[in-house]
């Protein structure tokens, strides 16, 4: 499964040779991986839905349990088969869609990591592992709806989706941790399989809120919802696999898989049935409302989350049935459905509902997948979605105690659903022909086969209820429920209660699609009334308030003056240090001055006297000099006291200070004195006061020696350890080399600070 | 600015101009020989880099940035990325005998008598001095160019 996973990962980095190589086929071409993972993961399908789960663990941190584990269960398997499926057609229909598009390539690449980094998420079995593989969708997510960089509000909803799903990931990072220390395991398998003796020890509310932080961002549940269909300025492909069928359903997976831990929790199962309900019942509202195609499948979508999340915390059986049912049916009819909204797109030149219809004749076979697609998002028989959608009616009716809520919400969803469904798919087709900017074809193969193979399935399965059930239903549905469950689906379950909710949600469709020219736009200016108490505005006042705040930060605390940086500095030091070394040790120390010799007395007073000059000077260039003989002077302590190396790399680093600074030098206007009095006397006593404070510390360390020094250490081990004889070196480059390393790189990058300030200047200076 | 003591850098003197000139070979071999001897000696790639820098400073300081550019051939910045490539690099074969990463690993031979030591500390000690001589002639050469 590593493989499978890196697989993808893999041919991202080859997209480069490829497209080149095999041009306008690249999609055609890459597209082989998915389609073999699906051959690959359909091959476990025997073996998963006889019950068993299969596990692979490579280690990765050993110290820290952090392990690249993957499992294979019902739930991860389902998510797995219907990424590389999906995603088959996805890749084929990027390629007729982006057809001729300068950056296909890189498209490619990112939609091909994106898929990887998705298998990753619902195959690992490592919470920290499938916390960078969430991460790694975040990303991959954000590249792809900025894709039209060129755009600026591409790249802002690019950036609004990474904000509310990178917080959210914080959060969840935050809740893993907890389950972490407090489960004692980072494995799910192992946490869920644990008694969950540890629940009365752990801060149980934190966690789940955490956690619950994490899913509802990235599932775009109430009120985290606006980012969703703001991510629809992405290209079409991108919304059909990553806004709809995979990526958004990231967090409804992650609460099914750790659905059997907290499933009893009273604050899991209210809080997923609330915020459940209401995004389905606001994600159906919203899609009523928009003319944009892509916007009423994006708010649909949002309310198919809601819906798989209430049913999460509904937990009956049927709702663990109705949940895995659902699942499959949306992703095939909505990725069909955004498919066919991008064909419709590219072919008539506009996505407005409203400035679109009569196309069927023009393009029969988009116009057949979409009625399909549509029927089955409608929940029509005999159709899959209708399967989900009776499963769910009936979960409904067994909700517990937020009951009439939330039968109140199915029932009023499921209207105005039927009634979006009805409006995506018959308005373009159906009716008078109205005029488009593009005069309409048929779409290309590539664009015809994912929307037709997904609406097939859609109607095959509806068909034969038995063969997803047995293959892949049951299974997911024990995973979730944490138990087998003994059940069948099928089209006819006789009249009963959930059928007449069914048949009132159709009729009341109906009429609502009826109506919709005449009721669509009083809502529609009603909500935009609405729209300052709407939760994307909170999103706008605290981004806002975070750009005031860090505003205001800077301008106190980084307000560009060096000398403000070295007070700040040198007092906090002052302070802290001081504070602590009169609190532990007190200011005591012993003066010894019998093995003092002359040339020490010496040296010290040439310091002395060459400091306070440099201080006093009127002349810069005196002062360079007079900081480079100090420097000498300390290079010549350090070898009297037997440290060469230091000494002779003292020496050289005064020698290239003093050059630099006679570079910059220069460039300085004359010299003046520009400090008044007040600022001369406050950095005096800056620098005395840290004077003071470090002559006493290291009088006082030598007093205060508590351990064997780590230098005797070295010492012993720097020639049999290490093979070298020079200590300061071997301690450099081996003992402490990733310090060096590190050092290395802040070299580096304070030389090309240098670099571009000199050379951004100079190009300033230019124009 | 256009006081005659801006061209400091590339007056005429003589003496400094030959003695630039001669003094840059020897500079250099005696940063190698500082670079090799530094694991027993002292000496090292920090304290290598910093006379090898200093003397293409002193070539600089001499004959001007230009004839300083065509002498070292690479971009200062270049270097800097060799050194830093180094001592990443010499991190990783501890990883292929299964040990953490960074661990020395070493090779002695005998050649013609001699014992010979190499090791990956010695990769790394040459990628600090890559580092180090890149780091300062960025910095010399960007103000330098900067001056004129």
């Amino acid at each position: 499964m590593l493989y499978a996973v890196l697989s993808g990962f893999l041919l991202a980095a080859l997209v480069p040779l490829v497209h080149r190589s095999a041009g306008q086929f690249t999609g055609w071409l890459l597209a082989l991986l998915p389609a073999a993972l699906t051959v690959y993961f359909a091959s476990f399908v025997p073996l998963i839905s006889g019950g068993e789960v299969l596990g692979q663990q490579w280690t990765w941190f050993p110290g820290m349990d952090i392990h690249l584990g993957f499992t294979l269960d019902g739930l991860s398997l389902l998510f797995a088969l219907l990424i590389s499926f999906i995603g088959t057609f996805v890749l084929i229909y990027a390629g007729g869609y982006l057809k001729g598009h300068p950056d296909l390539g890189r498209f490619y690449i990112v939609m091909l990591s994106f898929m990887a980094s998705m298998l990753g998420l619902v195959l690992s079995d490592n919470l920290v592992a499938l916390f960078v593989f969430w991460e790694l969708t975040s990303i991959t997510s954000y590249l792809l709806i900025g894709f039209n960089h060129e755009s600026e509000k591409a790249r802002k909803c690019a950036l609004q989706g990474l904000f509310v799903s990178v917080i959210g990931g914080f959060f969840l990072l935050v809740g893993i941790m907890l389950l972490g220390i407090y489960g004692g395991s980072f494995s799910i398998v192992e946490l869920l399989n644990s008694s969950e003796d540890w629940f009365s020890a752990a801060p149980l509310t934190l966690l789940i809120l955490c956690i619950l932080g994490g899913t509802f961002t990235k599932s775009a549940q109430f009120p985290f919802h606006f980012w969703l269909p703001n991510a629809m300025a992405a290209p079409t492909p991108v919304s059909a696999y990553l806004h709809s069928a995979t990526m958004v359903k990231a967090g409804v997976y992650l609460m099914a898989r750790l659905n059997p831990m907290f499933g009893e929790e009273m604050l899991w199962t209210v809080m997923l049935t609330l915020f459940g309900g209401v995004t389905m019942f606001v994600g159906a509202w919203l899609a009523y409302t928009h003319t944009d195609a892509k916007k009423v499948l994006a708010y649909s979508t949002v309310m198919a989350l809601g819906t798989l999340t209430m049913l999460i915390g509904i937990g009956t059986e049927y709702a663990m049935i109705a949940f895995a049912a659902f699942l499959l049916g949306h992703s095939l009819y909505k990725g069909a459905l955004f498919m066919v909204a991008g064909s419709i797109d590219h072919e008539a030149g506009t996505k407005d509902l409203t400035k679109l219809g009569g196309m069927r004749s023009l393009m029969p076979w988009t116009a057949g997948a979409a009625l399909l697609a549509a029927l089955s998002l409608a929940g029509v028989p005999p159709l899959f979605g209708f399967i989900g959608k009776e499963l769910m009616l009936e979960a409904v009716l067994s909700a517990g105690p937020l009951q009439g809520l939330v039968v109140a919400l199915a029932v009023v969803s499921a209207m105005m659903t039927a009634a979006i469904a009805a409006v995506v798919a018959l308005k373009p087709f159906y009716g008078p022909r109205v005029e488009t900017p593009k005069q309409p074809h048929e779409a290309p193969l590539a664009m015809l086969a994912g929307p037709v193979v997904l609406a097939a399935v859609s109607l095959l399965f509806g068909l034969l209820p038995g063969v997803p059930e047995t293959l892949l239903v049951t299974a997911a549905v024990t995973a979730v429920a944490g138990m087998p469950l003994d059940f069948y689906l099928s089209l006819w379950h006789g009249f009963n209660l959930p059928l007449l909710l069914s048949v009132v949600g159709l009729t009341g469709g109906a009429i609502l699609y009826r109506y919709w020219d005449r009721t669509r736009e009083p809502l529609e200016r009603l909500m935009t009334r609405l729209d300052r108490f709407a939760p994307e505005t909170g999103y706008f006042r605290a981004l806002d308030g975070i750009i005031w705040l860090c505003d205001w930060q800077t301008r106190i605390l980084q307000n560009g003056k060096m000398g403000n940086y070295m007070i700040v500095l040198v007092m906090t030091t002052v302070v802290i240090v001081g504070y602590t070394l009169a609190a532990q040790h007190g200011i005591q120390f012993t003066l010894d001055w019998q093995d003092i010799n002359f040339y020490e007395l010496a040296i010290v007073a040439l310091l002395m006297v060459t400091a306070v000059y440099a201080t006093t000077t009127r002349s810069r260039l005196g002062a360079v000099a007079t900081m480079g003989v100090l420097g000498f002077m300390v290079a010549l302590i350090f070898i009297l006291f037997s440290a060469p190396d230091l000494g002779i790399t003292q020496v050289l680093v005064e020698t290239l200070t003093v050059i630099l600074l006679v570079l910059v030098l220069f460039r300085l206007p004359g010299f003046a004195r520009y400090s008044t009095l007040f600022e001369i006397l406050r950095d005096g006593f800056v620098a005395v006061s840290f004077g003071a404070l470090m002559t006493v510390l290291i009088l006082a360390t030598l007093d205060a020696r508590m351990f064997e020094p780590i230098s005797s250490y070295f010492v012993e081990a720097a020639y049999p350890e290490a093979l070298g004889r020079n200590i300061v070196n071997v301690i450099l480059v081996d003992f402490r080399s990733l310090d060096t390393l590190g050092e290395l790189f802040v070299l580096g990058i304070a030389a090309l600070g240098v670099y571009s300030m000199l050379k951004l200047r100079a190009e300033k200076l230019n124009d | 600015m256009t006081e005659p003591d801006k061209k400091i850098m590339k007056d005429n003197t003589v003496i400094l101009h030959t003695a630039a000139l001669a003094l840059l070979p020897l500079q250099l071999l005696f940063s190698v020989f500082l670079l090799l001897r530094g694991h027993d000696e002292p000496g090292g790639g920090f304290i290598a880099g910093l006379v090898g820098a200093g003397a293409v400073v002193l070539y600089l300081f001499a004959h001007g940035v230009d004839a300083t550019r065509r002498i070292i051939r690479f971009d200062p910045r270049d270097l800097l990325g060799i050194g830093l490539l180094l001592g990443t690099v010499s991190a990783f074969p501890a990883l292929l005998r299964g040990e953490p990463f960074l661990t020395a690993q070493w090779w002695i031979f005998d050649l013609a008598g001699t014992e010979i030591k190499l090791s990956t500390v010695l990769v790394f000690d040459i990628g600090v001095y890559f580092a180090v001589v890149g780091t300062i002639l960025t910095v010399v050469v960007s103000l330098t160019e900067a001056e004129e």
